[in-house]
């Protein structure tokens, strides 16, 4: 087992190898990325010939490309181009705050679908499927920064009428967040909306592939078998019905971190979280190549990483998996 | 790649010209029997069971006639919009929705009207989407075609492209390329999306490639001494159709999504062109006041995405030989 997560993980090194590179050249193609400074009143050609110099901007991008692969052992993803500031610890922040945004959303959004989709197959084209099956195809039609931003709306038209803010609107923490329980609370609530308006999309797609795949279980012979022995219909649902529908949906939820972590990107925007998609974001708009690097290497990490954990839990609920 | 199995047939050599789909065996467009009563069974074709399959989809024509009535509305946003779409009318500023003036989608805080600045910022989405849909199609199409018929290394090089998107989330790349590239232009933001939305199909269109290189039609043609473009292009491309034409319309609507949520962060179509992603976030400024600027440009964004993916079903069921007619 560990054998073959050693090798999916080698296998993944040269498509970021590829990645990195690809981007670091269309970074280099858009200029000068110093253009931001020559623009500052106090710098002088020569402070700016000097990070020239000191940076090897004047070197073919693929030198540079290069040397910023090489100074990765030693000093992680080393400084941010105009001042000389590591990019790690800031790196370390967002990231931890993207994943608790991510793995909560996935989470709810798992468990939410998973319900959604067994009860709708057990009610196969009962009222109850028809709705779910509608408010699937519009989560599936509604881009999250749009939901994100009804979600707003209707907390503050609730603060209107009512007078009671009943979530926080922005931000990760209150200007005083307290210690300990309180913090968490704190969170807990910042977090209510972003993680809904992540959730939404993966809601309905997951509670799809748990609809579908439940109802090929459903009218399998071992179902069939175990209500003819008597079993009762919520045993047969749970224990028999229901563990081998998740398989598919472990798999799709899996492969799916991806699409959570672009979404994160829309939702931190919108409530002005400080995550990792908004740090990419903000990066971008000031052209520094190595954040953006940076950002794309820990993001590939993270997900061939839960891609892996998909394969463990894979391999737990179908026990005749066996990875060779 | 899952949901079709495809056969060889007479309609499905593309020698008749018909367009979608899968075949049925029994169905050559020939007069079939003829009875003594003068009464005559027709066998349908193809493309005659595939059309009264969609129409008596619902959902999916209620769908068809919506998007062509929007489709066509855009087009012609200037005779169709009751104001321009950056007329200033301080008189009617912030007005909520109302059949006033004609403005149902009310106004903002200059007085312009939402329901002509949506119907302009459709058009714009509207002609992107269409670029990507394209592009991506033939592209997908091309590659997978290529990489099912000779496998080989450009099989190799098409599974590692898409080990490569599913490790690096399209929305990253496409944040990058878009704002390093894009410059705001909607045909360069087109050709951005096209370029990264392709590889779903190639992987699809591989998967049919593999099976159907191996049936007997595909011998018989090359027995017959057909080349490999006509072997890929009459014969297996029309038994392909049905994937590509469905994966087509998921390509559409995604791209709608993709290109307002650019738009929304400020990398897609530069001002003062509406665009409909751009309109939303207009409207936040005035999210405590005006809730309609938010919820009117979004409701369109969502119809019409929704709209594209029942057709995409209707098509997908239609096109299934192996879904009987209710």
């Amino acid at each position: 087992m560990l054998n073959y997560a050693l090798r999916r993980f080698l296998i993944s090194i040269p498509i970021i190898l590829i990645a990195t590179f690809i981007i670091f050249w269309m970074i280099s193609l858009t200029g000068d990325p110093l253009q931001d400074m020559r623009q500052l009143p106090n710098i002088t050609t020569e402070q700016i010939q000097r990070v020239r110099d000191m940076r090897g901007l004047d070197d073919p991008f693929y030198v540079q490309y290069v040397v910023w692969l090489q100074q990765i052992p030693t000093a992680g993803f080393g400084e941010y181009l105009i001042s000389p500031r590591p990019i790690g610890p800031d790196l370390q922040r967002v990231l931890i705050h993207t994943l608790q945004l991510v793995i909560a959303a996935e989470v709810i959004a798992f468990i939410i679908a998973v319900v959604l989709g067994t009860l709708s197959a057990t009610r196969q084209y009962s009222i109850f499927d028809y709705t779910t099956t509608t408010l699937s195809f519009i989560g599936y039609a509604m881009p999250a920064f749009w939901f994100a931003l009804i979600l707003q709306v209707i907390v503050i038209q609730i603060f209107e009428l009512t007078g009671v803010r009943i979530l926080p609107l922005a931000n990760l923490s209150s200007a005083n967040p307290g210690t300990g329980l309180a913090f968490v609370w704190d969170r807990i609530l910042h977090l209510v909306l972003p993680v809904m308006s992540l959730a939404i999309f993966s809601i309905a797609s997951y509670s799809r592939y748990m609809r579908a795949s439940m109802l090929e279980v459903v009218g399998s012979d071992y179902v069939r078998t175990a209500r003819a022995k008597g079993l009762r219909e919520g045993t047969i649902t749970r224990r028999h019905a229901m563990r081998n529908a998740l398989i598919p949906t472990v798999t799709v939820a899996a492969l799916s971190f991806g699409t959570l972590l672009s979404g994160s990107i829309v939702v931190e925007t919108v409530f002005g979280l400080d995550g990792m998609g908004r740090y990419l974001f903000v990066m971008i708009q000031s052209r520094d190549p190595y954040p953006i690097m940076a950002v794309l290497v820990i993001t590939a990490v993270v997900i061939i990483m839960f891609n892996l954990i998909a394969d463990l839990v894979y391999g737990y609920l179908d026990p005749r998996i066996r990875h060779g | 790649m899952a949901d079709t199995s495809p056969h060889d047939g007479p309609g499905a050599s593309g020698a008749q010209g018909l367009p979608p789909g899968e075949s049925m065996h029994d169905s050559s467009g020939q007069p079939a029997t003829a009875y003594s009563d003068g009464t005559e069974i027709t066998a349908r074709s193809q493309w005659q069971m595939f059309r009264r399959k969609f129409f008596r989809h619902k959902l999916a024509m209620g769908s068809l006639i919506f998007l062509a009535v929007v489709v066509v509305a855009a087009i012609n946003a200037e005779t169709v919009a009751p104001h321009a779409y950056d007329d200033i009318n301080v008189q009617m500023a912030s007005s909520p929705p109302t059949f006033e003036d004609m403005h149902f989608f009310g106004t903002d805080q200059l007085g312009r009207d939402y329901f002509s600045r949506v119907l302009f910022g459709t058009r714009t989405s509207l002609s992107v989407a269409s670029i990507v849909a394209v592009l991506a199609t033939v592209i997908g199409t091309t590659v997978g075609a290529i990489a099912g018929f000779y496998r080989g290394w450009l099989d190799a090089i098409l599974m590692r492209l898409t080990d490569l998107m599913i490790i690096l989330p399209a929305l990253v790349i496409l944040l990058v390329a878009a704002a390093l590239l894009g410059q705001g232009q909607p045909t360069r933001i087109g050709i951005i999306l096209g370029l990264v939305l392709w590889p779903t199909l190639a992987r699809i269109v591989r998967g049919v490639f593999l099976s159907l290189r191996e049936k007997e039609f595909v011998q018989a043609a090359r027995a017959s001494g057909a080349g490999d473009l006509r072997i890929m292009f009459r014969h297996m491309i029309p038994n392909t159709i049905g994937p590509i034409v469905v994966n087509m319309t998921l390509v559409l609507a995604s791209a709608i999504i993709i290109e307002a949520t650019l738009a929304f962060l400020g990398l897609g179509v530069n001002p003062p062109t509406p665009a409909l992603g751009r309109l939303i976030d207009e409207g936040r400024s005035a999210m405590r006041t005006s809730w309609w600027l938010i919820v009117m440009p979004g409701m369109a964004l969502v119809a019409i995405a929704l709209a594209i993916n029942f057709i995409g079903d209707g098509l997908r069921d239609a096109l299934d030989p192996t879904q009987r007619e209710r």
